[in-house]
């Protein structure tokens, strides 16, 4: 039985105080990981040692009169992709295996100097590519709510590490879905924020006009508060946004009252959403209405292309990217008789079944002959998403959608056959491509039991509409009996 | 596939060239979806956001350390990245 507080404000709040020890935080959460760790493996370290020194820094600044700064105490875990000075990297590859970043990602840094102790490093589908988490070259992280479950990805591990109690609070990053899904199937809160929010300095990169790091929480006002002390210009990344940060926290306690909601219509009851998925996400928007929300069902004709444009722009980023991993300056090398051999052999050998194939597809796509065909296609089909979603702003303030299809899956269940892995995305992409925030909220549970989570998308930088939103729904879920 | 798989650099055997090419060949299926779309005269958007050149300040300040760097490469000679030969034998 837990005697410290899950949620990251009143861990930081009783750490501040001094009446919570840093030290007795993280012990209770690294408890919970020797409990259970073995059987969902969200993690692929767990920085025991480096955590307890920090922790006690922590308590002994409090002591000394001095504030660590608003996550003081709380224990946090990265995906295994954010770069962290002196703690291996690895991206769930083999090509990366055993690589030491010289240097700490942004977000890494902000997390840190606002007293926050990272206790390790999480399982994640290799270079991010999945939604499954089961594309890991350390094998596959489990779902806490049902062992026999995957947790969603590519950012799993850090979904099932806030879900198991691993950590209070934990980082993620979302290309086509990657924080929402997980966080949608391991029943906790998951923010993509607007493209260049929050800086991609020491993240290793998947797809460049796509990628963003965000927070997984137990709560609304948790992620909030962590999206608030990551976001922010950061002149180390030359996409970030310049202004006054992402204000998450800003709206919040607001309620929903004269707010305009709109239902994606292509999305709330499309082809191939589960009746139960489809059912909350109905509940959801009633229930907002109920609490003073003008809610209407808006289409938003372009998003069911978005998942054809993204599985060509995001493999085309992508084989250009993992260009990178050539065994020259870091990870893997197979030798070979010459520079060419070399990297055929190193990467070969360094990348799994799902990563070489996005890079085929990626390959494809950008080759003489074809580029116009689908990479160029793909592009005028971002523009036509954006164009629809600016013309739904218009009459709303934000929109409404399932974030997953389905509730977890088993494992296994879709590893065979890529399309229809890639079909989980559907809802969630469009954003991406758009370039704006969109955030999952747990509401209810499926026939099966297991968690769903609501998204809800807003314009870019409307984050401080989006996070009030999303609270509404919070506390509706929670007065609904946890959605049935 | 096979010229494809030259281009990414990466060798597959003849049963992951063969799997690939389904599985690639379904995405391609149903990509063709964005067909019933009409995009003529749609300009193309590479990123969501409007780049522009971003300079910095021309002034010095320290970068990764070297050493750090090069203890993370596969091999090293004299501080420098040592590869295999890139050009065919010396004549």
């Amino acid at each position: 039985m837990r005697t410290t507080p899950r949620s990251a404000l009143a861990i930081a709040a009783g750490v501040r105080g001094g009446e919570l020890s840093a030290v007795a935080v993280l012990e209770e959460h690294l408890a919970s990981i020797a409990a259970r760790e073995a059987d969902v493996h969200a993690f692929n370290l767990v920085m025991e040692a480096e955590a307890r020194q920090r922790a006690a820094a922590i308590d002994e600044m409090v002591a000394g009169g001095h504030d660590p700064g608003p996550l003081a105490g709380v224990p946090v875990a990265l995906k295994d992709l954010l770069c962290t000075r002196g703690i291996p990297t690895t991206c769930s590859s083999r090509i990366l295996e055993g690589w030491v970043p010289p240097y700490n990602a942004t977000s890494v840094t902000r997390l840190h100097a606002a007293g926050a102790v990272a206790v390790g490093k999480t399982n994640m589908d290799e270079f991010a590519m999945g939604s499954s988490t089961e594309h890991s070259a350390f094998g596959p992280t489990r779902n806490p709510h049902d062992l026999t479950r995957v947790p969603g990805g590519s950012s799993g591990g850090s979904a099932a590490a806030v879900a198991a109690g691993f950590a209070s609070v934990s980082l993620g990053s979302d290309t086509g879905g990657s924080i929402r899904q997980p966080a949608a199937l391991c029943g906790v809160v998951g923010v993509k924020p607007t493209y260049g929010m929050v800086s991609r300095y020491g993240l290793v990169a998947f797809a460049s006009s796509l990628d963003q790091i965000g927070p997984f929480a137990v709560d609304v006002a948790d992620a909030a508060l962590v999206l608030d002390v990551i976001g922010g210009h950061d002149e180390m990344d030359s996409t970030s946004l310049p202004g006054a940060g992402p204000q998450a926290a800003r709206n919040l306690g607001r309620g929903a009252e004269g707010l305009r909601v709109g239902l994606i219509a292509e999305l709330a009851g499309a082809e191939g959403i589960a009746a139960d998925v489809a059912a909350r996400v109905r509940e959801a928007a009633d229930a907002l209405a109920g609490a003073g929300a003008k809610v209407e069902e808006v289409s938003v004709p372009s998003v069911r292309y978005g998942l054809s444009a993204y599985y060509m722009i995001a493999p085309a980023e992508a084989s250009s990217n993992l260009a990178r991993f050539d065994g020259v300056r870091y990870g893997l090398r197979v030798p070979g008789n010459d520079i060419t051999e070399m990297y055929i052999a190193t990467r070969s050998a360094g990348f799994g079944a799902e990563v070489k194939r996005r890079i085929m597809l990626g390959t494809y796509a950008l080759s003489a002959g074809y580029y116009d065909a689908y990479y160029g296609k793909a592009q005028k089909v971002r523009t036509l998403i954006i164009r629809d979603f600016e013309e739904a702003y218009r009459s709303f303030d934000v929109l409404l959608s399932p974030t997953s299809p389905t509730t977890a899956f088993a494992l296994g269940a879709k590893t065979s056959d890529p399309l229809t892995m890639y079909l989980n995305d559907v809802c969630t992409i469009p954003s991406n491509l758009a370039g704006h925030p969109a955030m999952s909220v747990p509401f209810g549970q499926g026939g099966d039991g297991l968690p769903i989570g609501v998204q809800v998308l807003a314009p870019a930088l409307g984050e401080p509409l989006m996070f009030q939103v999303a609270e509404v729904l919070e506390s509706l879920a929670r007065s609904l009996g946890g959605g049935k | 596939m096979a010229h494809v798989a030259r281009l990414a650099r990466l060798a597959l055997s003849d049963e992951e060239l063969d799997r690939f090419t389904a599985q690639l060949a379904d995405v391609l299926e149903h990509a063709a979806d964005i067909e019933a779309l009409d995009i003529e005269g749609v300009p193309p958007t590479a990123h969501p956001v409007a780049l522009v050149n971003v300079f910095r300040e021309d002034v010095e300040r320290p970068c990764l350390d070297r050493d750090e760097v090069l203890a993370q490469a596969p091999e090293v000679e004299a501080d420098r990245f040592r590869i295999p030969r890139i050009l065919g034998e010396a004549p």
